[in-house]
């Protein structure tokens, strides 16, 4: 008699998320998904629509993060407009799309995985949150809110608001930076340092109490891509992408926007509404990869500032041999990024041309297509849209960082039902450690849950014909 | 006085309203003095409680499981929020409304696929042909529009309605804000 295991939702995550795992008659794990169950048609109701519209239209299909869809959207419009954005501008949107970096990771790393850590993977669900975490440890609490809102700070002053902020156009940005805009960010800088630096000594203490997840969680070779400077630093904004293998060989590099579909495919499977990113001269499901903190810091040979430096040669170390494989290791890749993204703004910021008040170009449609991409907290990301004549959007496609991952959240998810799941029996904690796993990816989904109105936590035994014989709910 | 139940609810949006929420900040810490988040994907509930004394919904309704949700939610709430654009309008969601769920699948599935090209049908919901705000399945208590909602509303709102004092939503926010 087979049955099926049901988390639904998967909590504390961006979206909301399902996770069905498949029992054969032994009880042992036979098949795990993770299922994404909401689509809105961006790519089709965006036809029609005039092209710098797109940046504040896309910005709408996510609250986390929609500075990175403001950006690889309106370098997706550049390209139609043919035109290179004033450096300053190009400077700005740096340092907005860092910012937002910075209050995404802290986003899920503190309210959303730091529970795991610091509570236990098996503590009571009850208090298994921010507020838990806030009362147990209130320096990592408060250290975490702080650098959420450090990001979010930022954005606010750059943008003039926090969540879709219509600051990023085709072009650059629609106002420069005001000198006391400046300062108040450079005076924030010290107390995010402070809080970055507690939180990575934390981590650390923990980390190797975290031994038998590391050893399951999305723990296997694969591909890895992201975005990377000429000099081989790490990119979010601009640079081209590289893809290595599971050996840190180079497989592609130097892959332009444009260049982009013809690399990689997508593909679909018919339980998630989210599609499969795969590299295309390898096919589908071989050519699959992983993107993120893991994958960028995996590619990258520098972090380009010192301190994030320093901390890019111990994650190598965690290896021997190659990239680091295990998922765990994308919350450490995680603060690394943080640490980073306050350290390069603080550069940012020193530029002598950032308060320059050229930060917009114009012009009209000069070219019929276009692409951009950036580095979306969680992964890369690409749009790519057609225009008419008078620059109306005749067709739009989206590749989305959680798409990239999805193969290998899915294989993560099997992997460690298979190594907790035995002879049928779980618990809770069990069941949290799963959609642990999934968290370690942050995966940024859309919302709209599946079967509400049941006990989302269900065994069905399934007879071979498909007849529900029996349920046990709790 | 024993704290108020607190759930905060995602339909078909984008979370920018449970973002602006999170913009609270500290002062989250200090709301939790008042209330308890019983239900929210920021903690662990798997089920809506049988009792909740102010549930925020964010997004529009889009799926036959959005529909089953929002009247579970009405069911056991004493007041609904419709919080956003979204739940309030159906804003951007239902911008897919004149082209109806055909044809936005067959773009995502078919013709914007290398490979496999198939609609999903396993495990995730079917779409409604026409997404709709939440006020036209269920009553509604209070609308707090925003693309997002700010910080400062959900702060001034949540206050008025924990303490009971009166609510000027016109005076906090607007459509579009």
């Amino acid at each position: 008699m087979s049955q099926t295991i049901t988390i639904d939702p998967v909590t504390r995550l961006e979206g909301h998320g399902k996770i069905t795992i498949h029992l054969n008659d032994q009880g042992e794990v036979e098949n795990a998904n993770f299922h994404v169950t909401q689509v809105r048609g961006f790519e089709r109701f965006s036809e029609g629509r005039p092209f710098y519209e797109m940046p504040s239209l896309m910005a709408r299909i996510c609250g986390i993060c929609p500075v990175s869809h403001l950006i690889a959207s309106a370098k997706a419009c550049e390209a139609i407009m043919s035109v290179r954005i004033p450096h300053t501008a190009a400077q700005l949107r740096r340092m907005l799309n860092l910012a937002q970096m910075v209050q995404s990771h802290a986003l899920s790393f503190f309210y959303l995985s730091s529970p795991d850590l610091l509570l236990g993977m098996e503590s009571d669900p009850q208090t298994r949150h921010i507020f838990g975490v806030v009362g147990a440890k209130p320096e990592l609490g408060r250290a975490g809110i702080a650098l959420r809102r450090f990001g979010q700070h930022i954005i606010e002053l750059l943008g003039n608001k926090r969540i879709h902020p219509g600051w990023v156009v085709p072009g650059g940005v629609t106002e420069p930076l005001a000198s006391a805009k400046r300062d108040e960010i450079l005076g924030m800088i010290p107390e995010a340092y402070a809080n970055i630096e507690l939180a990575l000594r934390w981590y650390k203490q923990i980390a190797e109490t975290f031994a038998p997840e590391i050893e399951v969680f999305a723990n296997f070779a694969s591909l890895y891509m992201g975005l990377i400077n000429e000099d081989e630093s790490i990119e979010f904004t601009d640079g081209a992408l590289r893809l290595i293998d599971a050996r840190g060989e180079i497989v592609a590099d130097g892959i332009t926007a444009a260049q982009f579909p013809e690399v990689i495919g997508e593909a679909v499977e018919p339980y998630s509404y989210t599609k499969f990113a795969y590299y295309k001269p390898l096919g589908y499901p071989e050519g699959s990869y992983r993107v993120g903190p893991l994958a960028r810091l995996n590619i990258a040979k520098s972090m380009g500032t010192p301190m994030a430096d320093g901390e890019l040669s111990l994650f190598k170390q965690l290896s021997d041999d190659g990239p680091v494989q295990s998922s765990f290791h994308y919350h450490y890749a995680r603060l690394i990024d943080i640490l980073y993204g306050i350290e390069k703004i603080e550069m940012i910021l020193s530029d002598p041309l950032i308060l320059d008040k050229h930060v917009r170009a114009t012009a009209g449609v000069n070219r019929l297509e276009g692409a951009g991409h950036a580095e979306a907290p969680r992964g890369t990301l690409h749009h790519h849209y057609k225009v008419d004549e008078n620059g109306l959007i005749t067709w739009a496609n989206l590749v989305i960082a959680t798409g990239q991952n999805n193969n290998a959240m899915n294989k993560g998810v099997l992997q460690a039902a298979k190594h907790y799941v035995k002879n049928g029996k779980f618990t809770e904690g069990i069941l949290n450690r799963v959609e642990a796993v999934v968290r370690t990816f942050d995966p940024c989904l859309s919302c709209s849950t599946h079967a509400f109105g049941q006990m989302p936590l269900a065994i069905s035994l399934v007879s071979a014909e498909g007849e529900i014989v029996d349920q046990v709910i709790r | 006085m024993s704290k108020l139940k607190l759930a905060t609810v995602w339909l078909d949006g984008c979370s920018g309203c449970h973002m602006s929420f999170l913009d609270m900040d500290e002062r989250l810490i200090a709301l939790a003095e008042f209330v308890d988040v019983v239900y929210s994907p920021i903690v662990d509930t798997k089920v809506f409680p049988d009792e909740v004394d102010i549930a925020l919904v964010e997004g529009a309704v889009a799926s036959v499981d959005d529909e089953k949700k929002i009247k579970k939610i009405r069911a056991h709430s004493k007041l609904l929020v419709a919080m956003g654009d979204c739940a309030v309008a159906g804003n951007v969601p239902s911008m897919r409304n004149p082209i109806g769920p055909e044809a936005i699948l067959d773009r995502a599935y078919i013709e914007n696929a290398d490979v496999q090209q198939q609609i999903p049908c396993v495990v995730v919901p079917k779409l409604l042909r026409v997404v709709r705000p939440i006020h036209e399945f269920v009553k509604v208590d209070v609308f707090l529009p925003g693309c997002p909602p700010s910080a400062d509303t959900f702060h001034a709102a949540l206050t008025a309605l924990v303490t009971g004092e009166p609510l000027d939503v016109p005076a906090l926010t607007r459509f579009g804000a």
